[in-house]
């Protein structure tokens, strides 16, 4: 199982003043599989997302992604070997189209050089071309067309989310990592949204989803992992987690 | 009416140069967070490396090339010296960019002596309308718009401009599209030495520059910088071509030795007005 897991979180732990948020936690996401970390407020699921884009260090413990050591490396690197975030905030660029924001998306993988950029050289000028078409697709399979030539941080929220997946596309991802997805969007929206991942997901990406919201995982997720208190509490397909006692505890403790 | 216009024209070219040190303050800014006191240094190093080039007989051009190649590289430097190492804070960055400023007095008078210096510029002046205008401040003028033009493309329509405008935006998601944000830094700091040493190699010709320069040109330049908040380039000019023209008309009309308090003046009372309309917008949105 080691040799195929796209990602693989073993050990890991980190604290705040003394405090575990994160404690001892592994888990491995296989590739082209739907992954979810869910578990009630202060469980942990933030920090751990943080650990695995690189925005936190680890204290301890290691985290490898498609063979490669990444815990150590900081949080653009790690992008560019395909980890692809969209963020529950609000996380666009101002001054800029909402086009030319998912370009950017693609500054991972391109290699156009300072000087041939400087210049606007004929290659580059083709690479752009072909960037923007590209980014075109990305926001045509999020909805957001229409909005291409409209500055990026006018859009209401849930369509700068859905630019912020149209963004991490068009870095093409290896792996897509989501942070609370459907949180603050209304009914139609989170529809739209839950038949875009479905729809990834055929196409074979890996995704990892940091969800509160377990009836939405449980319909998109391949596999689910439960955090409480920092620690791993159940890890297993949906319908098992969702009758294991422990679980129910969890979520029945924080509701009460 | 001949005196006023060339009075505003005078004026008109000390407010570029004014601009391009103002231009590099944003710059640095917007990408960095860092308010960069060793700006004014930058036009120093390209100044006198101008007079010195020139004094060793190699041609004008080139000259003035490498002297703003050699304030670039001061640029880098200072960048790598105030956000090389990660995780160093704006205001921590802030001080060490002071430091560099004043060890590169220290450097400057070993190497070109505490005496001001110039360079040769253009030679020569255009009557227009009854009033004599030096061809150094027409150059001045044009070389300013240019570098301004240059610099809209370079931010507006290449990939290396968005990401720089990415990391000025949204650090955060900058990195996570894969941009290093510490290089786009240094880049910009570099940018802001260019800019600099664009601004030092033209006003050498009409003001002698020495080490210690770097004062009246960082004063003037942060000036018109904080009128555009630090982040608009194009307000920021507009302050700086104001700055200029009021500075050469006080002097004209009998005011000569009071520039700098014109520019300090100035500086507080926008730093205070913006300073009100901040907290006020913060209010709001909290």
């Amino acid at each position: 199982m080691p040799e195929e897991s796209a990602l693989s979180v073993s050990g890991v732990s980190r604290s705040f003043g003394g405090v575990y948020a994160v404690r001892d936690v592994s888990l491995s996401v296989a590739d082209g599989e739907v992954c979810a970390v869910i578990g009630p407020n202060g469980a942990g699921k933030s920090t751990l997302f943080n650990l695995i884009t690189g925005h936190l260090a680890a204290e301890h413990g290691q985290i490898t992604f498609h063979g490669h050591r990444v815990d150590r490396l900081a949080p653009h690197r790690r992008a560019r070997l395909g980890m692809s975030i969209v963020f529950q905030a609000a996380r666009v660029f101002g001054g800029m189209t909402v086009r030319e924001n998912v370009m950017v998306g693609s500054h991972g993988r391109t290699r156009a050089g300072f000087v041939s950029a400087a210049l606007r050289l004929p290659r580059h000028r083709r690479d752009e071309r072909e960037i923007a078409a590209e980014a075109d697709v990305a926001l045509e399979r999020v909805g957001l067309a229409e909005w291409a030539d409209r500055p990026a941080d006018r859009l209401p929220i849930g369509q700068q989310r859905a630019l912020q997946l149209a963004r991490a596309l068009c870095a093409r991802p290896r792996l897509l990592l989501l942070d609370e997805p459907a949180s603050g969007l209304r009914g139609e929206e989170r529809e739209r949204l839950a038949s875009l991942v479905e729809e990834l997901r055929a196409g074979g990406l890996t995704i990892l989803l940091i969800e509160h919201d377990v009836a939405f995982v449980t319909r998109l997720a391949d596999r689910i992992v439960v955090l409480d208190l920092g620690q791993v509490i159940a890890d297993g397909p949906p319908a098992e987690v969702r009758a294991d006692p422990l679980v129910l505890a969890a979520y029945l403790g924080q509701a009460s | 009416m001949s005196a006023f216009l060339s009075y505003l024209l005078n004026g008109l070219a000390v407010g570029c140069a004014i601009a391009l040190i103002a231009s590099g303050l944003v710059t640095i800014h917007r990408v960095t967070g860092v308010v960069n006191f060793a700006q004014g240094t930058f036009a120093v190093v390209a100044g006198l490396c101008t007079s010195s080039l020139l004094g060793l007989g190699f041609p004008h051009g080139l000259s003035e090339l490498a002297a703003v190649l050699a304030a670039a590289v001061a640029g880098l430097l200072t960048g790598l010296a105030a956000i090389g190492k990660r995780g160093t804070t704006p205001l921590a960055s802030l001080i060490v960019t002071l430091g560099v400023g004043v060890l590169a007095y220290a450097v400057e008078i070993v190497l070109w002596g505490d005496q001001p210096r110039s360079a040769p510029g253009l030679a020569g002046s255009v009557t227009v309308a009854g009033a004599h205008i030096q061809t150094q401040h027409l150059l001045v003028i044009g070389v300013t718009a240019a570098t301004f033009v240059l610099l809209a493309l370079f931010f507006g329509r290449t990939y290396l401009g968005k990401a720089l405008t990415a990391c000025a935006s949204n650090p955060y998601a900058a990195r996570v599209v894969g941009i290093d944000v510490r290089r786009m830094g240094l880049l910009a700091f570099a940018l802001g030495g260019l800019l600099g040493g664009i601004a030092g190699v033209l006003v050498t010709p009409l003001r002698p520059i020495s080490f210690d320069t770097d004062v009246t040109l960082i004063v003037n330049g942060f000036a018109a910088a904080v009128f555009g908040a630090l982040t608009r380039p194009v307000i920021a000019l507009f302050g700086a071509l104001l700055l200029g023209v009021a500075e050469t008309m006080a002097a004209g009309y009998g005011y000569g030795s009071h520039q700098l308090e014109v520019a300090l003046g100035l500086m507080i009372i926008v730093m205070i007005v913006q300073a009100g309309r901040r907290s006020a917008i913060s209010e709001e949105t909290v």
